[in-house]
């Protein structure tokens, strides 16, 4: 017997569950055998006796089910009895499972997208080592991060802050491997860069402090990671190898660790040069110009256990060090920290609140279609109360109910989170891939990591955990006698139940997002077609850099010149201008730099009467951009160095510095270097550095007296696009065979700056047309759903004679009402959202007729379309045979 | 039935321990005792002394051995282990005072107060 018991323990462990289930069993048998016995010998029979034992021991199944509760810790086997249950359940109603995974799996998709984005660009950190002390200096005044050479040597050597303050600044420049010459995106950097990083090569060796001796000392160039592969086949024989840039020998001495490209997310570089060995462009090293902001940023990790606000306060006493010691040159050098990775405060905090409002609207749609899925819920649970009735008759306890519906609803969740985030994931591929602006190296790789799963798991629970409440309270209210009996839970239906709230919620959100992605809509619209200042149809834009070639000096006029000419000649172009760099080009540049009225001396930048942005252009330009002049004359080519400086400057500069237009001509002001420069012609405003920018001062000087390597020639004609391309592409090759030239049309050489809002349109847009979807769908259940209730009773009153419009008001007014308060709400609160997005998208503006006619006319659609079937079914009743079946 | 009363939530396991530390006895065995030490005053649903008395034995106030019943039949049998002693000396504590209290309350008189 002992043997037996230690057996039957070895047993219970393995076979635990049947075990214990036979145990109990045998047990309540045991019970009602005893209580039969003692009946028995009070004189009943033994059938007898064991009947009333049976009837006395109360619901052996419940006791059964509370007793396999107490025992607690059969969580998994409930679980999988539940999920074989719903399996099956849902399986039989195969249409309502599709449609509500369809939309979970769109809904959870959108929010993985918008997240991953979101992860990459402001949530995830650097891929470099202690990326949380990471800092970049950005001005206090005006939130920029350019320094001067010069001003980062002092605050690199004078800060005690920082452990390490590495500096960049990125061009562009021919590479010239020796079988061809390519533009590449190159960043030069201090010595100390890549230890301030804390980073080791993947390949070969990385230059450091100790390599700087002075200008052109280290001709050195480290690739990243990418290009190596791109353009160096993963060739490890690269190191040592000799390349030309900008048709100086440098030496490839290593290549920089997978992922890494610098402090900004989205750029990605070619190679790093040491800043030492920049080539003195135009005669004059930029490096040694204190005024000269050659710098981009400058980063560094902090000292252990030194906090940002002391090295502010450290980085301010050199600031004003500075200020003291350099007037001319140094003004407002108050510092802050910034994190480096959306380019400080410049783009971060649009950036961020774009991305964080985007997040919320995909909750939005995320809650919408929860609220869409709980009214599904809530109907069939409605529609399913007769079951439920029977199996609580039947002794299943309220909470196992709950239980199973719950298990049903996070079924449906994580199948509709699997296939949002298998959607999401081929989408986000496709995105990492994509070059938002060809021309730039910016790029993103987005790809999900483990936080997006979690995330979308995380959301698809909340979800199903959400929808799956709805019903909750129906199911606790359901009285098993009542239904049973009367066969239907119908109790009133008049008042305002928790599913028409859910309704109207989700038709509010819809109305939000809709009105956002109208107003969005309109705003790029305007955008495109505001005045830019000139005229980019039917031109294009062919852009190199004449230091790529080796030009300089002297040799670059000259050599602009010939191409000017040379481009003219293609047939079919009307005019050719020349501008150093075209305004809205290149993400905003607009080389600003102060500028003194006649009578200052003090040259220091605090004296400054304006700041304005400073183009070189060709006598031709201000024709072939289309930019009009109001007063003056244009510049010739007549405007040389022999000659007296001249400019022509913007409406906006002559308001500001000479308080009118017709009083500028003629007049004198003073640039940075002392000079006197007269105004001989007045343009018209533009937009320099985006499209979001109040009016702002410019100054257009002659290449002659202002000469720049930076070539950009605007060519107007009306020939293909791609065939002038290839024509001009020609023309240059004849010219010079080294110089590598970008060309594109001038629309689309305004991508950059057009990127953020065009990227908004289209993700309000996308949003937009799910919030439809979802509307659709949610008004379709509803007024689907209380058709097929009422079948009955508008058959009978059709019968009686009502009137199609009369019945059909019956069967679907309560819809439109619904329709209509949702869609109210939503377009007040869209219209106040809205106001946020008028600080991304210009001209965004929600107080316009056309975006209350167009959310009304949309919404106003969204009902017709979802109440069509369900009024068709209406229509086409036929009383007899519906009472005859009834 | 009158002279029976309804439990109080929670009681029933006091009564179990109770009923369990006068010796072993099996599920029905515990019905019975109990009867006979409240003097047939309490009313316990006889199915719903089951889950209850898993309940103690996962808490590991009882455990349990199969054995022969005087009626020659196969039995649980249920008997206190040292934890559920000393949980059976706690709550009697607990409903003592309880008890005591409320006799008190109950007994006051106008004048006293």
């Amino acid at each position: 017997m002992k043997l037996l018991a230690y057996f039957r323990a070895i047993a219970a462990r393995f076979f635990h569950r049947s075990q214990l289930e036979a145990d109990m069993d045998e047990e309540l048998l045991s019970h009602i055998q005893h209580r039969a016995d003692d009946l028995q010998r009070s004189g009943l029979d033994r059938a007898e006796a064991e009947r009333h034992a049976r009837i006395e021991f109360g619901g052996h199944e419940r006791f059964k089910e509370e007793s396999r509760e107490a025992f607690g810790g059969n969580f998994i086997e409930t679980l999988i009895k539940d999920v074989r249950f719903s399996v099956r359940v849902l399986r039989k109603s195969r249409g309502f499972t599709v449609i509500a995974v369809i939309t979970l799996a769109l809904a959870i998709g959108a929010n993985a997208v918008v997240f991953s984005v979101l992860n990459v660009l402001v949530l995830r950190p650097l891929n470099v080592p202690q990326p949380e002390s990471l800092y970049a200096l950005e001005h206090g005044s005006d939130r920029s991060l350019v320094l001067s050479y010069p001003d980062y040597l002092d605050l690199r050597d004078r800060n005690h802050s920082f452990d390490g303050l590495a500096a960049y600044n990125n061009f562009q420049a021919g590479l010239d491997t020796g079988d061809n010459s390519t533009r590449a995106f190159v960043d030069e950097v201090t010595g100390n860069y890549f230890d301030v990083f804390r980073i080791q090569p993947f390949l070969g060796r990385f230059f450091h402090a100790s390599d700087e001796h002075g200008p052109n000392s280290a001709p050195y160039v480290v690739l990243t990671y990418a290009y190596w592969h791109s353009h160096f086949q993963g060739d490890r024989g690269v190191v040592g190898r000799t390349v030309h840039l900008d048709k100086h020998p440098f030496t490839i001495i290593g290549v920089a660790p997978p992922g890494f490209h610098g402090p900004v997310v989205f750029f990605g570089q070619d190679f790093f040069v040491p800043i030492v060995s920049r080539e003195p462009v135009e005669g004059q090293n930029s490096l040694n110009d204190r005024g000269a902001p050659s710098l981009l940023m400058a980063i560094g990790h902090l000292k252990p256990g030194v906090t940002p606000p002391q090295a502010i306060g450290d980085l301010n006493s050199i600031g004003s060090y500075l200020e003291k010691t350099y007037p001319k040159t140094d003004s407002k050098m108050r510092f802050v920290l910034a994190r480096p990775s959306l380019f400080g405060d410049a783009a971060g905090p649009g950036t961020r609140a774009f991305l964080t409002g985007l997040m919320l609207l995909a909750g939005l749609i995320l809650l919408a279609a929860c609220a869409n899925l709980g009214s599904l819920f809530a109907a069939r649970a409605a529609d399913r109360s007769r079951e439920l009735a029977l199996r609580l008759a039947l002794g299943a306890s309220r909470s196992r109910i709950l239980r199973g519906l719950f298990t049903e609803a996070l079924l449906i969740s994580l199948m509709g989170g699997a296939f949002g985030l298998w959607g999401s994931i081929a989408l986000l591929s496709g995105l990492s891939a994509w070059q938002p602006v060809p021309k730039y190296p910016v790029h993103v790789a987005v790809n999900p990591d483990g936080n997006v799963y979690a995330v979308a798991f995380a959301l698809a629970l909340v979800s199903g955990i959400l929808f799956g409440m709805v019903p909750v309270r129906q199911v606790l209210r359901v009285d098993p006698y009542q239904v049973v009996k009367s066969g239907s839970t119908t109790t009133g239906g008049r008042r305002i139940t928790a599913r028409d709230l859910l309704l109207v919620v989700q038709i509010a959100i819809c109305a939000v997002l809709v009105t956002s992605s109208i107003v969005a809509v309109r705003g790029l619209v305007r955008e495109l077609h505001s005045n830019f200042g000139f005229e980019p149809q039917h031109a294009m834009l062919m852009d190199t850099d004449l230091n790529m070639a080796g030009y300089h000096g002297d040799a670059v006029p000259g050599m602009q010149k010939r191409m000017i000419d040379a481009v003219e000649a293609i047939p079919g172009v009307t005019s050719v201008g020349l501008i150093d760099l075209p305004p809205l080009a290149s993400a905003g540049d607009t080389n600003p730099s102060p500028v003194f009225t006649g009578e200052t001396t003090d040259l220091r930048p605090a004296n400054a009467a304006a700041i304005s942005a400073t183009y070189s252009v060709s006598p031709e330009y201000f024709r072939t951009a289309g930019t009009a002049l109001l007063a003056g004359r244009s510049l010739s080519w007549h405007d040389d160095k022999k000659a007296p400086r001249v400019a022509v400057i913007n409406k906006e500069f002559a308001r500001k510095i000479f308080g009118s237009v017709p009083n500028a001509t003629g007049r004198y002001y003073k640039i940075k270097d002392g000079s006197r420069v007269q105004v001989v012609g007045i343009v018209e405003n533009g937009k320099y550095g985006d499209l979001t920018e109040d009016p702002r001062p410019a100054m257009f000087f002659p290449i002659l007296q202002s000469p720049s390597s930076g070539t950009t020639l605007v060519v107007r004609s009306n020939r293909d696009p791609a065939q002038l391309a290839a024509a001009m592409r020609a023309t240059l090759r004849d010219l010079d065979p080294a110089l590598p030239p970008y060309i594109e049309t001038w629309s689309k050489g305004m991508d950059p700056v057009l990127f953020a809002s065009r990227m908004a349109t289209f993700a309000l847009g996308v949003m937009g047309v799910m919030g439809v979807m979802l509307s659709l769908t949610g008004i379709f259940g509803m007024a689907a759903y209380s058709v097929g209730k009422r079948l009955k009773e508008l058959g009978i009153r059709m019968a009686l004679g009502a009137r199609r419009q009369e019945v059909l008001q019956a069967a679907l007014g309560r819809a439109f009402s619904l329709l209509a308060w949702g869609s109210a709400a939503g377009l007040i609160l869209g219209i106040l959202a809205s106001q946020v997005l008028a600080s991304i998208v210009y001209t965004a503006t929600p107080r316009d007729p056309l975006v209350l006619a167009g959310t009304i006319l949309a919404m106003a659609f969204i009902g017709l379309v979802a109440t069509w079937i369900p009024a068709q079914r209406v229509l086409s009743l036929d009383p007899l045979t519906l009472l005859r079946e009834e | 039935m009158p002279g029976q009363a309804q439990l109080l939530p929670g009681t029933l396991d006091l009564l179990i321990l109770k009923a369990v530390s006068l010796g072993p006895l099996h599920g029905y065995g515990v019905l019975l005792r109990i009867g006979q030490i409240s003097g047939q005053a309490l009313l316990i649903e006889q199915g719903a002394l089951y889950p209850a008395l898993f309940r103690l034995v996962r808490q590991g106030l009882l455990k349990a051995t199969w054995g022969t019943s005087d009626n020659n039949r196969r039995a649980k049998f249920y008997e206190l282990t040292s934890l559920g002693r000393k949980r059976l000396r706690e709550e009697a504590a607990g409903w003592n005072r309880l008890a005591t209290a409320i006799a008190s309350a109950l007994a006051a008189q106008p004048e006293e107060i």
